[in-house]
């Protein structure tokens, strides 16, 4: 049995679907089998950033409304074969996510898949509440600025009671994952700190991602930035994070300074 | 015309009431219950009774004549619970509703009285008190759009309360963390309750209804420990030592 993943924040535009892409290249990279799964119908960007978007023939909505089967609407990447993308709907309303057919779908690519991503929607309405309803894990992604962090701890609190873990009384594992990090910023003291969020949010640190031009660079050519570039900052510290999420206790660079965080805040297991 | 015009400040307020049961036949009952006042005189003397009528099989003038007995007792009843609206006119005390049980009210114990006859007539007795206040333990972090709500007593937070959480409690709040949110203490009527926090960085507190918003605050208390409460109408925080 696979393990589902959600990638979510809350706040819009905050890089869940770039770290979706990146973190399900990356896990393939490493030979799993991975499927990462487009939540935000309407508004699919996925397709794009992993440069599938030419190929899509029938989608989630399809799949769910039994116009497709599942097969036909998995698109394989041309580049990594374990790496495969399920595809939001552009047309369809997001009304025609139903529970049960949502359900219906992760149950399925779990049984294929070791590692399902779903990149949730922003907001904290039904796309992204279904997004993170079968997941086994979630990566908050959050921006080091006020509003994002505060959106994150709202998402925080809805991992813990609106999930299926939750409401079987397991915990949801829920992990930091901070991107568009910039450390010219951080050094005139315009972001908020990386220990800040930490001790508002208090759950285990995945990865700091810094801010950078590759990540633009890579979503250009509709690549996911640990395949375009791998030497790249924003690649690298997406590698370290995949390996961090099986298991491996890594130190957390910060950007642009000589320390790092380990044990302190990624070893500490919270809420 | 009032030039300046002053805001009625509307607040809830609970109380301790006796609530009185009564059971069918009322002749029989109310024979228990003169009873009961021949060997406690003065029991329901000045004290606020509460009449609960549930389940009960009886008419509006049959519930009209046991309040007018009960009245003739000296019994007085401030409100009527279990009674359909059907049942109370203008002329029989209001329904309550949501009623909790507390400890049970205990009449002087009849031995008191046979031993020393002086204490017929004298003050009611006080009733016994709730064992302890209820109280309410949040071992997680409150976090940003959640709400603690608990009006039976306090409510103790070990973790922080985030920006645009908020923790409501009849009795004091006892935050182990930073509160960023709102916290609101002694809100069922409160006044001596109060707020405890390991680290002010509060949007807004609250005590009885006596509000401080983030604006309002003292910079020199933002980041520390502390904790507020009200002087009168006036609202105090304070760094803990
Ligand atoms: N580390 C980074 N450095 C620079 N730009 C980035 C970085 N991460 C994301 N971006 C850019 O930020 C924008 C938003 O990213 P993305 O689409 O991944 O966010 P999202 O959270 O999925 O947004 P939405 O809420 O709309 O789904 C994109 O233009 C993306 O290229
Ligand atoms: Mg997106």
């Amino acid at each position: 049995m696979g393990k589902v993943i959600v990638v979510t924040s809350g706040k819009g535009g905050v890089g869940k679907t770039t770290s979706s892409a990146a973190l399900g290249a990356a896990l393939a990279q490493g030979g799993e089998k991975v499927v990462v799964v487009d939540f935000d119908v309407g508004l699919r960007n996925l397709d794009l950033v992993m440069g599938a978007e030419r190929r899509v023939v029938y989608d989630l909505v399809n799949v769910i409304q039994g116009e497709a089967k599942l097969t036909q609407a998995l698109i394989r990447d041309k580049r990594v074969e374990t790496l495969y993308l399920l595809p939001a709907s552009q047309t369809r309303d997001k009304d025609n996510l139903t529970e049960k057919g949502v359900e219906a779908v992760i149950g399925a690519l779990k049984a294929n898949f070791d590692w399902v991503i779903c990149d949730s929607p922003a907001g904290i309405e039904r796309g992204a509440t279904l997004a993170m309803r079968h997941a086994d894990i979630a990566v908050v992604v959050t921006n080091p600025e006020v509003s994002s962090v505060r959106d994150s701890d709202r998402i925080i609190g809805l991992l813990d009671s609106k999930t299926l873990k939750a409401e079987t009384g397991e915990r949801i594992e829920k992990h930091l994952l901070l991107t568009r990090y910039d450390p010219a910023r951080a050094l005139r003291g315009d972001m908020l700190k990386v220990d800040d969020v930490l001790e508002i949010l208090s759950i285990p640190l995945l990865g700091i991602i810094p801010e950078s031009m590759d990540v633009l660079r890579a979503s250009n050519i509709g690549s996911p930035v640990t395949l375009a570039d791998q030497t790249s900052a924003p690649a690298i510290a997406y590698f370290d994070a995949v390996r961090r999420l099986r298991g491996e206790q890594i130190p957390v660079t910060v950007p642009g300074e000589k320390r790092s965080f380990l044990g302190k805040f990624f070893g500490r297991k919270a809420a | 015309m009032l030039t300046q015009p002053r805001p009625i400040r509307l607040k809830g307020r609970s109380y301790l009431a006796l609530t009185l049961t009564p059971e069918q036949p009322f002749e029989d009952w109310l024979v228990r219950l003169d009873d009961l006042a021949s060997r406690s005189a003065g029991f329901f003397l000045r004290r606020p009774v509460v009449l609960d009528v549930a389940g009960l099989d009886i008419d509006r003038a049959e519930l009209r004549e046991l309040v007018t007995k009960l009245t003739a007792r000296q019994v007085r009843i401030m409100g009527i619970e279990g009674a359909s609206s059907a049942l109370l006119g203008s002329d029989l005390p209001p329904a309550m509703a949501n009623g909790r049980t507390t400890a049970d009210f205990e009449p002087p114990a009849a031995a008191e009285k046979t031993e020393d006859h002086s204490s017929v007539g004298a003050a009611p007795a006080v009733p016994d008190l709730p064992k302890a206040a209820p109280s309410l333990i949040v071992t997680q972090p409150v976090r940003s759009g959640q709400s603690v709500v608990f009006l039976e007593g306090d409510v103790t937070i070990v973790g922080s309360v985030a920006s645009g959480a908020e923790v409501v409690a009849g009795g004091s709040i006892h935050i182990y963390g930073t509160l960023r949110g709102r916290a609101m203490a002694g809100t069922t009527g409160n006044a001596a309750a109060r707020i405890f926090c390991r680290k002010l960085e509060a949007e807004m507190i609250a005590i009885d209804g006596f509000y401080k918003t983030a604006d309002d605050m003292e910079p020199a208390d933002r980041g520390k420990a502390v904790q507020a409460w009200l002087d009168g109408e006036t609202f105090k925080v304070e760094a803990l030592a």
